[in-house]
């Protein structure tokens, strides 16, 4: 089932291209392709049993026994809901591509090797396939955003590139140093082994090896200062890939973090929270500093999700409570970071969707430009008016809890830090309201008098994301119930 | 002691290749000028391929084997090699079945001598004393010498050869000191069998004269000699030259088929003949990978001309799969885990061949066919040639080592083998590299795909360069999805070298 999900959009994407298919055919195909996906990780979805727990559709192959290389794929409570946001998403943009039509079927092979490739990063159980996912997943971001981007989408693209080959290198520097620490019939790659394991004494300080993943991860997250890379391809990028890249592959980081510096090496994040910590009032604050001074409504959004994935880093950090005993350790922390990769993935995806949409109809992205929209773009208002609100965490809305559970876990251990991150809340209220004033509401603007609303297509986009949204924030559940059952093993090995 | 015919059988490979470049040759004088004995030639190297199957067949089943008292060892280490270069041979002749047109009426000798090198070459991977593997280096090389004058009207090309010829002199004259410092401390030339170099090394004092000095000194001369094969840093500086100025099949020749036979020599030298000293040339060669992969990706940033970034490239390379000499086991007992560097090493000198391979063949569709070898000559090939170029740009995806491709899996291995060896350091130079080459390789499909070309019509390109093309970026594809293919054969021939 896991390989299906992971190669339906894959040879989905290589079928369009190899057809004729026009670029109206090309799009309704991909569309086909996505939908498809999405029931499928929606059963897949609906039919892991969170009360069991644990690796579910599991499937195992050899694939180089002469370097122990396993394709072995499954879920956890952890990746599940992370699959079935990808599933969610991956229909979004392909409905936002709905306009496309240069070199479509080339767009939509590359849109949907994306997505694809995205599955296989979180469906992976082995480290080396994860590994390579988390490669292959480069080649389609630099031709789209290259290809079919804005502005300087070469150096952007060029430059998305090299920051995350870069980290890609110390990842796979710690992998190879990770199994050849083991003694030799122990050696392997399989994840789902490799947490059981006692990890302490490498052959090069665990710590280092912690260090090669979290610089990984971190630039893909991105965690202040690695995150330079993020503006320039959001706002260069297409709409669909900065909804993409927005809500899927910067969970990458968040999911790496948790799976692999949280699942593998407790200790020493234990010994790291206070370091993330700090990174997490940095890219909380810095993000929301810097959105304030944004005029480009796309750079805009894009360091509010620099700022919004400082609370993932802070939901990690809270592992430092279970430093001074177990005592004052809960989960909260955990299940409201891997709860903010979903949300914000949602969140984040819906704004960049209405931007796009605003884009494609006034053909500006700067914001003095704009004013008074929501009186020729009702529809759209609405759509822009829920993202910010759940943005900024507006209870009812899946923002809401994702931040509460980050607060409630991190406060024991780092009373100043969450306080300084919740202010971080104070001004996403501020920049989201102060940006829908002077974009949705004031006075008509009679040059924007000729635009239209949201074609169907695009309420579509829009309804793809918003349900989840209202979903999750109404009946948290729904995604914390599985989380919970993905992050138990983590959470006991803390001690909590 | 006479010649038998088991020792023309072990011989066959190479006995049919010369045999084949004869022959073509000799066609030529029938069919003056005909395409005839060029496809003779590609489809004779069937017959070398086809015996060396046969006699890994033999091996597999007796055990490796010497011929002619003991100057020529069978093993599935050499046949490895000289299936791979026949291959290398057979494609690039392929692919340059209309290139060729241009030395009219001098193909079939073009075509010949590429075979006398390659037989060479072939030799020179199953060479069992140092008398041989000095024979097999010239027959490899002075062929190539006129290969890379052809042209013989164009001044790159003149330049081109002499430079070869001139350093290729250099490089036997410091390789055959050492080799004399190597018999004289340890009075024999054998690489494998009774009474070798190895053996008696592992005697020590008082059977080695000057203790280990004299062997250590012999050792770093050989390795200087053969780091003119390998484009190693600091032996590098023909490379890019050599390669601008001699016909593109030439190139694509000289960094796949000569670097690989290069690194068979090397690899049985050290690991079989001069194990016991592996602590000290395991630093020296690890020092080495390290400067020349780093030399060779930061120039090649800087290069406009087309072959010569494929020059640097191919000095990268070399920097790469000197990793996997680097790494000798150190900690390990178990025998898979004991040969990994070599295996690794094999397995990255096949992936790179037929990466190189579609990069040169690509060339040769694109620039030469304008005769413009600027690096922006590639600009939109997408559009002009959109096979080519997607070809090429599988080739630059693997040459920077992203999945799922040969060169990723290719990287692992070497990596995952330094690693294994306790040189952390090293595989960290070695995937930073990566992320560096990443920026050129990138570059040029940046280019193909993004840039307007100057001159929008299109570009043909002859069928058997485009067949060559997919056969060697699908081999690109498929090792890097299903890599235990290559990696058992890679494991196979490593193992013989240690035991």
């Amino acid at each position: 089932m896991l390989t299906l999900i992971t190669f339906l959009p894959i040879a989905g994407g290589v079928l369009i291209y190899a057809s004729r298919a026009d670029a109206q055919r090309a799009r309704l195909l991909a569309l086909a392709v996505v939908l498809a996906e999405l029931a499928l990780t929606a059963a897949m979805y609906a039919m892991y049993a969170a009360s069991e727990g644990g690796y579910q559709y599991v499937q195992r192959a050899d694939w180089a026994a002469a370097f122990d290389m396993q394709y072995l794929v499954g879920v956890d409570g952890l990746s599940a809901p992370l699959v079935l946001l990808n599933g969610i998403l991956g229909v979004a943009a392909v409905l936002v591509s709905w306009n496309v039509t240069e070199r479509a079927r080339l767009y939509f092979l590359w849109l949907l090797v994306l997505q694809g490739a995205v599955m296989g990063v979180f469906v992976s159980l082995d480290l080396i396939l994860f590994f390579v996912f988390w490669e292959l997943e480069l080649v389609p971001m630099f031709f789209l955003i290259s290809m079919w981007g804005t502005g300087r989408r070469e150096y952007s693209a060029m430059k998305f590139l090299i920051f995350t080959f870069l980290g890609s290198a110390f990842m796979f520097t710690a992998i190879l140093v990770l199994y050849f620490s083991l003694p030799g019939a122990e050696r392997t790659f399989d994840m789902t082994a490799l947490i059981w394991k006692d990890l302490s004494d490498l052959i090069v300080p665990s710590s280092l090896v912690f260090g090669g993943f979290l610089i990984a991860f971190a630039v893909k997250l991105p965690i202040f200062p690695l995150h330079t890379w993020l503006p320039d391809a959001h706002t260069d990028a297409p709409t669909a890939v900065s909804v993409m890249l927005a809500g899927v592959l910067l969970k990458m980081g968040g999911y790496g973090l948790l799976r692999i510096n949280a699942g593998m090496f407790p200790d020493e994040l234990v010994a790291a929270a206070p370091l993330l910590a700090t990174l997490a009032v940095v890219n909380v604050l810095y993000g929301a500093f810097i959105v304030m001074r944004q005029t480009d409504l796309k750079r805009l959004v894009a360091y509010s999700s620099v700022s919004h994935m400082g609370f993932v880093v802070l939901g990690l950090a809270s592992v430092g409570a279970s430093a001074g005993g177990a005592a004052q350790f809960n989960a909260a922390g955990l299940n409201g970071a891997a709860l903010q990769l979903f949300t914000h993935g949602t969140i984040t995806g819906l704004l960049f969707v209405v931007v796009g949409l605003v884009y494609e109809r006034a053909h500006t992205r700067h914001i003095p430009d704009m004013g008074g929209m929501s009186r020729q773009m009702p529809l759209i208002a609405v759509g822009f008016m829920i993202a910010g609100l759940a943005s900024l965490g507006l209870p009812t809305t899946s923002g809401f809890v994702a931040e509460i559970l980050v607060f409630l876990g991190t406060f024991p251990a780092y009373a100043l830090p969450t306080a300084l991150c919740a202010f971080g809340v104070v001004l996403a209220a501020g920049y989201i309201l102060w940006t829908a004033q002077r974009t949705m509401f004031g006075p008509r603007v009679e040059r924007w008098d000729g635009l239209r609303d949201a074609t169907p297509v695009d309420v579509g986009a829009m309804a793809v994301l918003v349900i989840p949204i209202f979903a999750v924030g109404l009946y948290p559940a729904l995604v914390t119930d599985i989380f919970d059952a993905g992050l138990g093993p983590i959470v006991a090995r803390l001690g909590g | 002691m006479g010649v038998t015919a088991r020792d023309l059988f072990l011989v066959s490979p190479e006995l049919a290749t010369t045999l084949l470049a004869t022959l073509v040759i000799l066609a030529d004088l029938l069919f003056r000028g005909r395409r005839g004995p060029l496809v003779l030639a590609v489809v004779g190297l069937a017959a070398p391929v086809a015996l060396s199957v046969a006699l890994w067949g033999d091996v597999h089943a007796n055990g490796a084997q010497t011929a002619f008292g003991g100057s020529l060892v069978v093993d599935k280490f050499a046949l490895f090699f000289k299936l791979l270069i026949a291959g290398i041979a057979g494609l690039a002749l392929f692919a340059s079945l209309d290139f060729v047109r241009r030395f009219h009426p001098y193909q079939a000798e073009f075509a010949g001598l590429a075979l006398y090198s390659a037989s060479g070459l072939m030799l020179l991977a199953g060479a069992a004393d140092l008398i041989t593997v000095y024979v097999a280096i010239e027959l490899a090389t002075l062929p190539v010498v006129a290969l890379a004058a052809f042209t013989k009207l164009q001044v790159r090309a003149i330049e081109a050869a002499v430079k070869y010829l001139v350093l290729s002199a250099v490089s036997s004259a410091a390789l055959i000191y050492g080799f004399a410092f190597l018999y004289g401390a340890t009075g024999t030339v054998q690489l494998v069998g009774e009474l070798s170099i190895g053996q008696v090394v592992a005697m020590g004092d008082p059977a080695l004269a000057f203790g280990g000095t004299g062997v250590m000194v012999g050792a770093v001369l050989a390795t200087a000699g053969f780091g003119f094969k390998l484009s190693m840093v600091p032996f590098q500086m023909w490379t890019p030259d050599v390669y601008e100025g001699a016909p593109t099949p030439v190139g694509a020749f000289l960094a796949t088929a000569s670097k690989a036979a290069a690194f068979a020599i090397v690899l049985r030298l050290f690991y079989a003949a001069l194990g016991d000293f592996s602590p000290d040339w395991s630093a020296m060669f690890a020092a080495l990978a390290a400067i020349t992969m780093t030399v060779g990706n930061l120039v090649a940033i800087a290069q406009t001309n087309v072959k010569r970034l494929l020059g640097y490239s191919a000095i990268a390379h070399a920097g790469y799969m000197l990793v996997g000499v680097a790494a000798v086991a150190a900690r390990s007992q178990e025998a898979a885990d004991a040969s990994l560097g070599i295996a690794s090493a094999l397995f990255y000198v096949g992936g790179y061949a037929a990466m190189t391979l579609t990069a040169f063949f690509a060339v040769m569709a694109i620039s030469d066919a304008q005769d413009d070898h600027r690096v922006a000559s590639l600009a939109g090939a997408a559009r002009r040639s959109p096979f080519v170029a997607g070809a090429l740009a599988v080739a630059l995806l693997a040459l920077t080592g992203i999945p799922p491709t040969v060169g990723f899996m290719g990287k692992l291995f070497l990596f995952n083998a330094a690693v294994n060896a306790d040189l952390v350091w090293l595989a960290l130079v070695g995937v930073v590299n990566s992320v560096v080459s990443a920026y050129y390789y990138v570059g040029v499909i940046r280019l193909m795909y993004l840039r307007d070309p100057e001159d929008a019509s299109p570009l043909p390109s002859p069928l058997t360069l485009r067949v060559a093309l997919g056969v060697t970026s699908a081999l690109i594809l498929a090792l890097g999805l299903w890599p235990a293919a290559l990696l058992d054969l890679a494991q196979d021939a490593a193992r013989v070298i240690l035991t």
